[in-house]
């Protein structure tokens, strides 16, 4: 069975040498593609997300410029000072700058992940599990929510409840002589509100992803031990979607904490401060410093919560795909209650979901605001050419130029981005199929979930305190108010996402197709180009127009990063309703919301693009 | 000449011994089985050949071409082994026609387009398939994606073809036909193949060789003949066989050149021209176990000569054969007997042992110390004939 084998060249190959032996393994190393990718992205991954995280941190313990004078004489740029956090943790104005809003921003996001919860576990039951009538129309009504972004709501609430007490114009209401209370127009009520009509679409999305995947047999079964229908809710289904639900918690949670738009336009005109608007106007103060230790707070805030729900569901998730192949649904009978609950459901989709988009639209149209008759129908906000006398001669929006090269911003952004953070996904995905169980592949995946954890308006601050300043001697440039640092971050955010449904869709193409071609000679790149990437088309397809939906909404993570000259169509409207000029940001959220929901038609038309995979914004 | 020799190969997955030690060499032309349970290190050995796996130790030569060098890491790539296999899943481009999925290596291989479109033609005709070749994999029937896996992985002409247990995905009745139509293939293509399986059946009918594995070490490499005949140890005697075979506990005594064993089936007396190298007391009674094949046990219903009386436990007839469990003192056995044959529970028989087939293991290593009377195969009916009293 041993077989002496001899030849002369076998006799000499067997000499070892420890010379030949590094030849090898540096020639292996770098002459596989798939090695060297991993490790340029290792670093990228280290570069974007890493040093930035490092960079603020470290940058909270330096003396900055301008606040030599008060740290007193001798200290010079750059030395270690604990000055910042003693001033936002233990000075007079802590209570201002950090504990007041860290209250209310709690206190916000528990209100709204609880009401969230309801709302959205309630309606994902009745869509899914029971025998409702109208579904196809309630199932696209119900996530039209997540199209809009949040501060569209806001602005939609503010159009109906304005007071003219804090000055501008009247609200819907009041121009109807309704006295509408303060805390009904600003403050943390219809923070919560709107921010609840938001984010019930997540969970929604989450939850009756769970209930279409339990097998109806085990309710079934349920039904044939002698439970009741309220019993077989709620210690059969309740118990299996319960991770669903726990995740849609977190979600909910670490969103509404960090969430910038919607208590912008809510709170700080009543000067009602959330953690995220109060890191928003320390910076825009010029005390960045003092603003980036309020982003780590909130970052650590929202690992926190991470971290505890992780270890909430932990052993319990592995039940969350249990029944997995779905199969038979037998649907649950509403009996009596139907036409209650289905009233009900129409009011809310009403009141949540059409109600906010008709006032949007309705306002863009009416002249003098308040008046609403049908001789003040005008046209002016969206194409008139500037008339003194109305917004002192703001010119229609169509009609402004700003607002094209605005547009062509946004979409070369949306666009680029879009591109960029999918291929990169893509990327990211085959190494993590590729490299299951593999140090570089734990790695990878645990560096891609960072920007997870760290909220947007944070991470735009993290962006702004790393690319301000050209650093480390120009390996880091000065990115500050150029493109391609929106298109850098927007990316690097969006990359957990991404990379979430590249790794889905790299797992579908088996590593022995991948195999079979490298024993027949092709190469890494011959093999990427021509069997991976064909094989991963439409997953590529539908990665991109999740990412692009999410990238068009977002405000709250270039919120810091824009420039005057650099400024997209989410700013364009924060800032015309920052300086008072409602009509003209309606008119820019309803255009933004018609191009995502053409996408979202165009998503579902040419790819089934599962749109709950793409929670970034 | 594409003799491929593997020494000292070790393969961890983790903390996973996957590989121990691996030696073995395959000789030109050869149709080498890796057979063995599944996680027994058959598919890895094949992976390792391929180039697809990289050991952590040993040496593989192919050809007498230095391939893989653990300990320097040098491991050459698959395409540089003058090698194709065919998956046990296929791995069938789905993206690709029939004719582009066989094509694919002979472009990359940057061959001129008119001699790619005649050696297609001329490996999917082989394999019978020519009429399907503007057809995706998924519009072919498992058989026909079987034929279009191999037709790619002959059609770059390998001096070594591997197979990843091609056949179990099939059914039985394709499973026959493909196994003679791989028998075939390789008489007349000549190259060496290397064939993994857990059938044995698919073992022992194609192979010129097979290899034996349990837990990632050789059992035995030998001719299947002989796999069958004299299983070099108690795990593969139990392994090869179906029925498998019957073990019997025994004492055994060295007295000269005689061994001379003493059982509940009988007493015998054993020749050292049949002994193996294998250790065993040369002194003394040492405990040893008998293998004893079910068909080489002959029932009959009345007392004859030195046939020994046992008692029938249960009876299976299955039209071609009969299977018959016997109580023979303190041991059952199992007899395999042709055609229909009518016993009743707790009938009285008189069995006949082709005592010169029987082999014998030293029970305290396990390993084979006398072998099979090597006997033709007319000598084998002779005798055979002469138990179950038809001469």
């Amino acid at each position: 069975m041993n077989a002496t084998y001899t030849s002369p060249q076998l006799a000499a190959e067997e000499e070892f040498s420890q010379a030949r032996k590094i030849k090898n393994a540096v020639k292996s190393l770098f002459g596989n593609p798939y090695n060297v990718i991993v490790m340029v992205t290792i670093l990228l991954l280290v570069y974007l997300i890493v040093v930035p995280l490092i960079d603020m941190v470290s940058t909270t313990f330096e003396a900055a410029q301008r606040d030599l004078r008060r740290l007193g004489t001798g200290v010079e740029v750059g030395d270690f000072t604990l000055f910042y956090w003693n001033r936002l943790l233990f000075s007079d104005v802590s209570s201002a700058l950090l504990y007041k809003p860290m209250l209310n921003s709690l206190c916000i996001a528990l209100t709204v992940s609880v009401l969230s919860i309801v709302l959205g576990s309630a309606t994902a039951w009745l869509l899914v599990r029971s025998d409702l009538p109208g579904k196809k129309f309630f199932s696209l009504a119900i996530i039209i929510p997540y199209m809009l972004p949040s501060w569209c709501k806001s602005m939609a609430w503010m159009t109906v409840f304005k007071t003219p007490r804090i000055g501008g114009n009247m609200g819907f209401l009041a121009a109807l002589g309704v006295n509408v209370p303060e805390w009904l127009a600003y403050g943390p009520i219809p923070i919560v509100l709107v921010l609840t009509m938001h984010y019930y679409a997540y969970a929604y999305l989450l939850v009756s992803a769970a209930l279409g995947s339990i097998n109806s047999e085990l309710e079934e079964m349920g039904e044939i031990a002698g439970a009741g229908k309220l019993q077989i809710l709620r210690r059969i289904t309740l118990p299996l979607v319960l991770p669903a639900i726990l995740s849609a918690f977190i979600l909910t949670f670490s969103k509404s904490m960090g969430t910038f738009g919607v208590p912008a336009f809510l709170g700080m005109k009543v000067n009602f401060m959330t953690i995220s608007t109060s890191l928003y106007a320390t910076i825009k103060q010029q005390q960045t410093t003092t603003g980036y230790a309020i982003a780590m707070i909130l970052i650590l805030i929202s690992s926190a919560n991470v971290y505890l729900n992780q270890r909430a569901i932990g052993s319990r998730r592995s039940y969350a795909t249990i029944g997995g192949k779905g199969g038979r649904s037998t649907l649950i009978s509403l009996g009596n209650w139907k036409p209650l609950v289905t009233l009900l459901l129409a009011l809310f989709v009403v009141i949540a979901v059409i109600g906010p988009l008709l006032v949007l639209t309705l306002d863009t149209f009416m002249l003098k605001a308040g008046v609403y008759s049908v001789d003040n129908f005008s046209t002016y906000y969206w194409v008139g050419s500037g008339d003194s006398s109305i917004y002192e001669g703001e010119p229609g929006v169509l009609a402004n130029p700003r607002f094209w090269s605005n547009t062509w911003n946004t979409l070369k952004l949306v666009v680029i981005t879009s591109v960029f953070a999918t291929f990169c996904g893509q990327l990211i995905g085959y190494i993590n199929s590729r490299s299951r169980g593999r140090f570089s592949g734990k790695l990878v995946e645990q560096l891609v979930f960072v920007p997870y954890l760290i909220p947007s308006i944070a991470f735009g601050a993290i962006y702004l305190s790393m690319f301000s300043t050209a650093s480390l001697g120009g390996l880091i440039p000065s990115l500050y108010g150029t493109f391609a640092l929106l298109v850098l971050v927007s990316v690097v955010k969006h990359l957990p996402f991404s990379s979430r449904a590249g790794t889905s869709n790299m797992m579908q193409i088996g590593i022995e197709l991948e195999e079979a071609g490298s024993i027949e000679g092709a190469g890494f790149f011959k093999r990427f180009a021509r069997i991976v990437l064909p094989l991963s088309k439409a997953g590529f397809v539908s990665g991109f127009m999740l990412i692009f939906i999410s990238i068009m909404k977002e405000l709250d993570l270039i919120m810091l990063l824009v420039t005057p000259t650099m400024t997209t169509l989410p700013y364009m409207a924060f800032s015309y309703s920052n300086s008072n000029m409602p009509p003209y940001s309606n008119v820019v959220a309803v255009i933004m919301f018609l191009i995502v929901l053409f996408v979202y038609w165009l998503t579902n038309k040419f790819g089934n693009a599962d749109i709950s995979k793409s929670m970034g914004g | 000449m594409s003799t491929i020799v593997l020494k000292g190969i070790d393969k961890y997955y983790g903390s996973n011994h996957v590989l121990k030690n691996l030696n073995l060499t395959i000789e030109d032309g050869e149709f080498m089985t890796l057979l063995g349970p599944s996680g027994c290190g058959k598919t890895t050995t094949l992976r390792v050949v391929s180039g697809l796996e990289k050991p952590q130790n040993g040496t593989l030569y192919m050809d007498g071409e230095l391939m893989v060098n653990a300990k320097e890491l040098y491991f050459a790539p698959p395409s540089k082994r003058m090698l194709n296999l065919v998956f046990q899943s296929y791995a069938l481009w789905p993206h690709m026609t029939v004719f582009h999925n066989v094509a694919f290596g002979l472009s990359i291989k940057k061959v001129p387009k008119d001699e790619i479109k005649t050696r297609v033609e001329n490996a999917l005709s082989r394999m019978q398939i020519l009429e399907y070749k503007d057809r995706y994999p998924s519009e072919l029937s498992g058989g026909q994606q079987q034929r279009v896996a191999i037709a790619r992985a002959i059609v770059s002409e390998p001096k070594v073809l591997l197979l990843d247990e091609p056949l179990s995905n099939l059914d039985a009745k394709l499973r026959i036909d493909m196994r003679s139509e791989l028998k075939r293939l390789h008489e007349e293509l000549g190259t060496t193949v290397i064939y993994v399986t857990h059938d044995q059946i698919e073992a022992l009918t194609m192979s010129t060789k097979v290899a034996v594995f349990f837990e990632g070490e050789l059992a035995q490499v030998d001719t299947p003949l002989n796999v069958y005949q004299n299983p070099a140890d108690l795990r593969v005697a139990d392994f090869i066989g179906n029925p498998s075979i019957n073990f019997v506990q025994a004492k055994a005594r060295l007295e000269g050149d005689l061994l001379h064993i003493e059982s509940d089936v009988g007493s015998f007396a054993f020749d050292s021209d049949y002994f193996t190298e294998n250790e065993f007391p040369k002194s003394g009674v040492f405990d040893c176990v008998l293998g004893i094949r079910p068909e080489q046990i002959y029932l009959r219903s009345n007392p004859w000569q030195d046939a020994k009386e046992a008692v029938v436990y249960a009876s299976q007839p299955a039209g071609s054969e009969t299977l018959v469990q016997i109580q023979m003192g303190g041991t059952r056995l199992l007899v395999k007997q042709v055609g229909v044959r009518n016993y009743h529970t707790n009938q009285s028989v008189y069995a006949t042992i082709l005592e010169n087939m029987l082999t014998v293991y030293n029970k305290e290593t396990g390993k084979l110390i006398k072998i099979a009377v090597d006997l033709d195969i007319e000598a084998v009916e002779l005798e055979a004939q002469k138990a179950s009293g038809t001469l």
